[in-house]
């Protein structure tokens, strides 16, 4: 079997004998159930409302809930390894340190879209059972939030292995982790209405704010939900912004894929350097 | 036996900041042979593995293994004919016995319908193999470190510390699979300080200290350079013990001129300096220069 192979196998079976799976699987789906039928009340009823208003729903709960289970899976990956004595062993096999690193990365990345996809799929399930009309569009765009979730989720594994392979301790890389789940899902945004305030709209431009949104893979990651699809831009209130934002659906996708490539690749150049 | 080494460390330093962990090391090791290296704890014998299995770059030097760059990116078919046993071995503890050689087999790219006769080879149970590494004792944990060192029949085989935390039965039983690879050919490199377990398994001895090396031989010229002193025990027929001393050189003469000369003697007994004694003599040396 191929390397890459075995060493993701490896790492699935690792996070089903520790319950990571079972755990982030359970917790996707119970908050993704409670959302689905609850959420619809600041509409002013309870019961299920309508999938648009799930899709606004589910994608805020991504946003704060992925990039932290992502980073809590992924911080550990190369540092703990090293710490544990575990990859001397393995690097003296004949795998090359980008397998490794790849190979552990499919392994995290398939954890996350299993518990994504069965646990907002069992929200979808939910919904369809229930009654609820569902058009094909608001399929595609349920179906979309949930492979735009997986490749959120991969973007911030990306950057946990980084955090990873960049220090020597364990808890430094945790460190890095949390830090980087402060700045880009809480701080970013919150930074970026203040300088929109203070600037008064003198300096920055719609380029430029697309720009500063696109630099941020949860921002992009919220750009491509609610403004993708125009039902859900209405019940998210961000129809106005939509008609503002002039990225399209597939820079969006881009720019995720690409904060998995990029700290994915520099990890790996990092990791082939290092001296074990 | 061929001539070429199938180790070669030539002029080999590494140093980690400021630090030397290996200073200009020359090291030759040929098939066949089982070499030791001793060395108190930070003497680079660890770093000096790390080297040869290329998990790190020399900061000055060369090193071959099996004739080829062990840390150049090609190095994965030497890989395949390398066996590794690491100092504190750690595996990871939700996969069971099975699963774990499964894995490195994979790996390695070695078939695993020999994984059993591993297994027996080692001694570990059957039942022990079903079972999460997580529950072994150390003593299971190194079986099962020796035998993923063993998979597909290494060409050379370091053993960094093998024989630490196993009972004396276990480690005859790892010192005869040593020498049945030996016999066939394997170079094997022992990292112990466990001194006087060495004797009579290796045959020859690397004496490192501080990143140095400062004795290569086999036991008897290391004896011979050491010019440690031969103590000759004497009983009495009282039961009284006397000791002497002498060269290594005189020990014949001595012997004779006590039998010959001597008192009546119930008993004669010849004390060779011990592997422990020439290597404190070893360091002793060195910290002199």
């Amino acid at each position: 079997m191929n390397t890459l192979l075995t060493i993701a196998a490896k790492e699935v079976r690792d996070g089903l004998r520790n319950r990571w799976v079972v755990a982030t699987t359970l917790l996707m789906a119970a908050l993704a159930l409670t959302l689905s039928f609850l959420g619809a009340a600041p509409t002013g009823t309870v019961g299920v409302g309508r999938v648009e208003v799930t899709i606004v729903s589910l994608s805020s709960l991504t946003i704060f809930l992925l990039p932290l289970i992502a980073l809590l899976l992924s911080f550990d990956a190369v540092v703990g390894e090293i710490d544990r004595g575990t990859m001397t062993l393995l690097l003296s096999y004949p795998v090359a340190r980008w397998q490794v690193l790849i190979g552990k990365f499919l392994g995290h990345a398939a954890i996350i879209a299993f518990a994504t996809v069965l646990g907002y799929g069992a929200a979808g399930v939910a919904l369809a059972m229930s009654g609820t009309e569902i058009g094909p569009e608001s399929w595609r765009a349920f179906a979309a939030m949930i492979g735009s979730s997986v490749l959120l989720g991969a973007a911030f594994t990306a950057m946990g292995y980084l955090a990873s392979t960049l220090v020597r301790d364990r808890g430094t890389a945790a460190g890095i982790a949390v830090a980087i789940w402060l700045v880009l899902v809480l701080l970013y945004d919150m930074a970026l209405l203040g300088l929109l305030v203070a600037d008064g709209g003198k300096t920055v431009n719609a380029g430029l704010l697309n720009g500063l949104l696109l630099a941020n893979p949860a921002d992009a990651f919220r750009l491509f939900n609610l403004t993708g699809f125009k039902s859900v831009s209405q019940f998210a209130g961000t129809a106005g912004l939509a008609a503002q934002v002039q990225v399209s659906a597939s820079v969006l996708l881009a720019v995720l894929a690409g904060w998995v490539a990029a700290p994915l690749a520099l990890a790996a150049v990092l990791f082939s350097r290092r001296q074990i | 036996m061929t001539d070429t080494p199938t180790i070669r460390v030539e002029g080999v330093s590494k140093r980690y900041g400021d630090a030397f962990a290996v200073r200009e090391v020359d090291l030759d090791l040929a098939a066949g042979e089982c070499v030791a290296m001793v060395g108190h704890n930070g003497a680079g014998k660890s770093s000096l593995i790390k080297l040869m299995l290329g998990l790190t770059t020399p900061t000055a030097g060369g090193i071959r293994v099996l004739g080829g760059d062990p840390a150049s990116a090609a190095a994965s078919h030497i890989r395949r004919q390398v066996g590794f046993l690491p100092e504190s071995v750690a595996f990871h503890p939700s996969m069971t016995g099975r699963e774990t050689l499964d894995f490195y087999a994979r790996l390695k790219r070695v078939p695993r319908d020999g994984n059993d006769a591993l297994f027996e080879r080692v001694g570990l149970e059957p039942d022990a193999v079903k079972r999460r590494v997580g529950t072994y004792s150390k003593g299971m944990r190194q079986r099962l470190a020796l035998a993923q060192a063993l998979l597909g029949g290494p060409k050379v085989l370091f053993l960094d510390e093998p024989t630490t935390g196993l009972d004396p039965a276990l480690r005859q039983s790892f010192y005869e699979i040593v020498r049945d690879l030996r016999d066939a050919g394997t170079t094997v490199l022992l990292c112990s300080h466990a001194l006087t377990e060495l004797e009579g398994q290796a045959d020859r001895v690397v004496v490192m200290n501080r990143g140095r090396k400062v004795a290569d031989g086999s036991l008897a010229t290391l004896r011979g350079l050491a010019q440690l002193p031969v103590r000759i025990r004497l009983t009495l027929p009282s039961g009284e013990v006397v000791e002497t001393a002498c060269a290594n050189d005189d020990k014949v003469a001595t012997l004779r001129q006590i039998a010959c000369e001597g008192p009546e003697l119930a008993d004669i007994e010849v004390v060779q300096p011990s592997l422990d004694e020439m290597y404190a003599h070893f360091l002793r040396r060195e910290a002199a220069e």
